[in-house]
């Protein structure tokens, strides 16, 4: 009885757990898609009264060949979507895919947050309000197990 | 149905996200169609354009600016050096947005200080010092200080500032953009052809210059 009451909390916590990272990476894909097509419409992002954003999305660090990083972070993003989605109805494997993608994510933002810091002395805020967004995810990914191994 | 409630979720946001996407993108292209000076399209009478650089240079970089504009104040520095790098032929054009308060009043200074020769230096001052006069609520004060800086005449720089020669010639540099597409700045073109907003930046530019002289002399 009581082992079958803990399978159901930790059910739902499994189930709350993963829509909250499905409606963050949610909205990163709408960021995302948006600056993608600012990027192939050919438009000047720009943020407020600040050209950071130009200095930002228009630099050489903003595309990989033909690729803009918005677009590759919008894929991402989809994926973490769809990872969650997933993992959220039980599909086991989709949490390990989720926990890569993240990471992958992870490693992504430092780099771009770096290249901001140091290379370009300018920070885009489309750009950190996506890395906020990143560390939210980890930060899910992070608590996960410790919340999983408590109720164990 | 619960089995298949994930793919439908994922199916869903994947249509959602294209389609959003793809419908924003044609409304953004449909707004900013493709632009291009038209070989036809030439210098209206009693127009004065600002040139920097040869007239017969085998590359000539037009630009459609708003001295207000964060971005082009990043650009003007780097336009300046590679005008002197690649020896361009240089023409700004003024085009104050609406959406910046005093963009044309710093064009008017700006036209004002070409009557006495000295567009380029006002063109230059008015991008290094854009963060301080922007967020002046008297930006005129400002303007006249950098005429004071420029050496120029004060009495007839603030009589052309308001004179209406000067404010036909910056209307002129407008409705020059406007019948061309312009809508935003920095608008670039590259030997008439414009160059895409994300490539209208410092790193990129040289690389669009270079092409071009190479397109220009083949042989060479």
């Amino acid at each position: 009885m009581k082992s079958a009451r803990s399978t159901m909390s930790r059910s739902r916590a499994q189930t709350i757990f993963y829509t909250a990272a499905a409606l963050i990476s949610l909205l990163g894909l709408a960021e995302a898609t948006y600056l993608t097509v600012v990027y192939l419409s050919g438009e000047t992002a720009v943020c407020g009264g600040s050209a950071d954003c130009f200095q930002v999305l228009g630099s050489g660090y903003a595309k990989i060949g033909p690729v803009p990083v918005s677009g590759l972070g919008a894929l991402a993003y989809f994926g973490a979507f769809t990872f969650a989605t997933f993992a959220g109805f039980g599909y086991p494997r989709a949490r390990q895919f989720f926990t890569w993608t993240v990471i992958a994510m992870f490693c992504m933002t430092l780099w771009l947050l770096f290249v901001q810091a140091f290379r370009l002395h300018a920070f885009c805020r489309y750009c950190l309000f996506s890395a906020a967004l990143v560390f939210l995810l980890t930060g899910l990914v992070v608590a996960r197990p410790v919340a999983e191994t408590q109720r164990n | 149905m619960r089995r298949y409630l994930p793919f439908i979720i994922v199916i869903c946001v994947a249509l959602l996200a294209v389609g959003g996407g793809a419908f924003l993108y044609r409304t953004k292209r449909a707004a900013n169609p493709e632009l291009k000076i038209s070989k036809t399209e030439t210098e209206r009478s009693g127009e004065i354009v600002h040139v920097l650089g040869p007239a017969d240079a085998a590359v000539t970089l037009e630009e459609f600016g708003d001295f207000q504009c964060p971005p082009c104040g990043k650009l003007s520095e780097p336009l300046n050096q590679l005008q002197k790098r690649y020896n361009l032929r240089v023409i700004y054009r003024e085009f104050p947005l609406a959406i910046h308060a005093h963009a044309k009043e710093a064009a008017y200074a700006a036209e004002a200080a070409a009557r006495q020769g000295r567009f380029w230096q006002m063109h230059d001052l008015l991008y290094r010092e854009q963060a301080v006069w922007s967020k002046s609520s008297d930006a005129r004060a400002l303007f006249n200080a950098y005429a004071g800086m420029l050496q120029l005449d004060l009495d007839r720089f603030k009589k052309d500032m308001d004179s209406g020669e000067v404010q036909r010639q910056v209307e002129l540099d407008q409705q020059r953009g406007a019948s061309i597409g312009v809508k935003n700045t920095p608008t670039i073109f590259i030997n008439n052809e414009a160059v895409p907003g994300p490539e209208s930046n410092p790193e990129q530019l040289p690389g669009l210059v270079e092409a071009a002289l190479k397109k220009a002399k083949p042989s060479s």
